[in-house]
């Protein structure tokens, strides 16, 4: 073990020092085996995202409605002044923001205690994974149509529940589809309900790597249980913990179908993405909405590079 | 594992996961009463019972209006689309991932930070984005409408998702256990066989499921870049309509619902067992 340690400190000193240009034959051939293995995906990768992304980037730079093709003209970042001097703009940036935070935070700690639960749990453990991870699997449409048909004061049940629970105190014709923020929890309870899942996939998976004799060590010591799962078993697990945050942090600030399927955007629930759909497919404003969408990818890149930064995790294995 | 957990820990454990299972099923049930219920009960509350929930008469109308009535042309093709395309995407996307994160998380290369930063930034991009793009280019190239057509974009939903999680697995894979194995006389492959691959699978089927549910659920593309040759699912339970144009297909899209779930279901069920045989092998090691 220690020679294959001496062999990949060496190669890297090699990639490293100007002073040593020669590589050895060990470290060119691992070269090239790496990137005969990592060369399809990421060719694939290139051939089919980089032509549409390119291709919306000059787009934004135009003037250009797919009704009228003729117009279209070339106006530099006018779109993007556009966009940005917009309160409309600036607000579903915050709503966005608001459902993004809320989610993830309740996610991230119900999908760790869903996680422990599977991880740990003897009884009814197959149907439990099982159960936990159906919401994930049901399309997301079709999870927003179930949640509105629900909370409707019409066709749903949960106002019935309500009343019948707080012994009549609750009004069962209450519209939670009438306020901004009745409709945001509804839309964070589903977003929640269907993507917990994911998490608790993730973080159980990340779970099972973790060292068992470590947590015993921790025990025998005299550590409690909350200091074990804090000095043991999260640092552990930090890799499984950040990708899952990472995709999931991205995911719901792009969310855009329970939103569009419970309240279209009315009581001030309009996300980013809405706004984006809503220029590029309904009003057929090509460039403005691909602006839009570049500066979604913005946000976005920020937002990954600050939590991918705050976890301090390199998967490329340097561990310097 | 199992036997180091006392038995008040067991009950205990057994309890918490009730709360949990009734917060993920009551929506599904809600999805199933609701698919079961006839177009009288969806209006009127007194033909269902436990506060509006279940229908007090089964009624399997909404299922024989997706399978043999009005809505059987666009659902039944659509769900088959939906398995193939799927299915495609999701293998494709696994074995070049898998490739892919096994040489970034075990080989010095230069370039991997690149690969990482690549993918993260590709699946980044808004979907809705791209839309415009590819269907220019796939009236071009003729793949407008096909289910090649589709699953090419599936990829690019999936690979970059599936890099990550991979590479996060197989970074904490203790590859020194390898080189040991090697060490006791077993050969690159078998050491790849026996102590590699346990601990690797399930990651791998992690991701796939993930990433099968990924291009499952997608909506913008299929809507988008088919009209009726190649549509999945999500895309045609947007055109269902109603008996006439004033009654909501509410029976209808549910009843499409629950029968695109059960073949999910039956993944996960067959996945599952995957997953836990990897689990627990994953949690022997060290």
């Amino acid at each position: 073990m220690s020679t294959v340690e001496d062999t990949k400190t060496g190669a890297r000193s090699a990639r490293r020092g100007e002073k040593k240009p020669q590589i050895s034959d060990r470290t060119r051939g691992e070269r090239k085996l790496g990137w005969k293995l990592a060369g399809p995906a990421f060719l694939v990768m290139i051939l089919v995202t980089f032509y549409p992304i390119a291709y919306a980037l000059y787009l934004s730079l135009f003037n250009y409605r797919l009704t009228d093709p003729a117009a279209r003209k070339f106006v530099w970042f006018q779109n993007y002044i556009t966009s940005l001097s917009d309160p409309l703009f600036w607000k579903a940036t915050g709503i966005t923001a608001l459902i993004t935070i809320i989610t993830l935070i309740v996610e991230l700690v119900f999908g760790m205690a869903i996680a422990m639960v599977m991880n740990k749990i003897v009884l009814p453990r197959k149907t439990l994974r099982t159960i936990v991870l159906i919401p994930y699997s049901i399309i997301t449409v079709v999870s927003a149509f179930s949640w509105l048909y629900a909370f409707k004061f019409d066709t749903g049940f949960v106002n019935h529940w309500l009343h019948f629970l707080s012994f009549g105190a609750f009004d069962p014709t209450y519209n939670w589809f009438g306020g901004t923020w009745s409709s945001l929890t509804i839309i964070c309870l589903s977003e929640i309900w269907k993507t917990t899942p994911f998490m608790s996939l993730l973080l159980l998976a990340g779970l099972a790597q973790v060292d068992q004799s470590m947590e015993e060590a921790a025990k025998v010591d005299g550590a409690s249980w909350w200091q074990t799962q804090v000095k043991v078993v999260f640092p552990s697990m930090k890799a499984a913990i950040m990708v899952a945050v990472v995709f999931r942090a991205l995911d719901a600030f792009r969310i855009y179908d329970n939103p569009y399927v419970m309240t279209g955007g009315a009581n001030n629930t309009d996300t980013l993405s809405m706004l984006v759909g809503r220029e590029t497919v309904t009003r057929a404003e090509i460039g403005m909405g691909s602006a839009l969408a570049v500066l979604l990818f913005i946000f976005v890149l920020i937002i990954a590079g600050v939590l991918v930064r705050g976890f301090k995790v390199d998967l490329t294995g340097d561990k310097n | 594992m199992d036997t180091n957990v006392t038995n008040k820990t067991k009950w205990g454990l057994a309890g918490i996961s009730i709360p949990i299972m009734l917060w993920t099923l009551i929506p599904i049930l809600w999805i199933l009463a609701t698919s079961l219920k006839s177009t009288t009960a969806l209006a009127d509350q007194g033909a269902n019972v436990f506060g509006n929930f279940w229908p007090k008469n089964i009624s399997w109308e909404n299922y024989s209006l997706i399978f043999t009535g009005g809505a059987k042309d666009l659902f039944v093709p659509a769900l088959w689309h939906s398995v193939v395309v799927c299915l495609a995407a999701t293998v494709i996307s696994v074995v070049l991932a898998t490739f892919c994160a096994y040489a970034i998380a075990r080989l010095e290369f230069p370039g991997k930070k690149a690969i990482l930063l690549t993918a993260l930034t590709v699946s980044f991009f808004p979907v809705i984005a791209m839309v415009t793009p590819l269907f220019n280019l796939w009236r071009i190239l003729g793949l407008f409408d096909t289910l090649p057509g589709l699953i090419i974009p599936y990829i690019t939903l999936t690979l970059p998702l599936s890099i990550w999680i991979l590479t996060a697995f197989f970074q904490q894979i203790p590859w020194e256990m390898e080189q040991a194995a090697q060490v006791d006389g077993a050969s690159s492959w078998e050491a790849f066989v026996k102590v590699v691959a346990p601990l690797a699978l399930p990651g791998v089927f992690t991701t796939a499921i993930i990433a099968f549910f990924v291009a499952w659920n997608d909506f913008v593309f299929s809507s988008n870049l088919t009209a009726a040759r190649a549509q999945t699912v999500p895309a045609a339970l947007n055109s269902f309509t109603g008996a006439s144009q004033f009654t909501q297909p509410t029976g209808a899209i549910c009843a499409a619902a629950v029968v695109v779930t059960i073949p999910v279901v039956i993944l996960v069920l067959v996945f599952q067992r995957r997953i836990v045989a990897g689990l627990t092998s994953g949690a022997v090691k060290g």
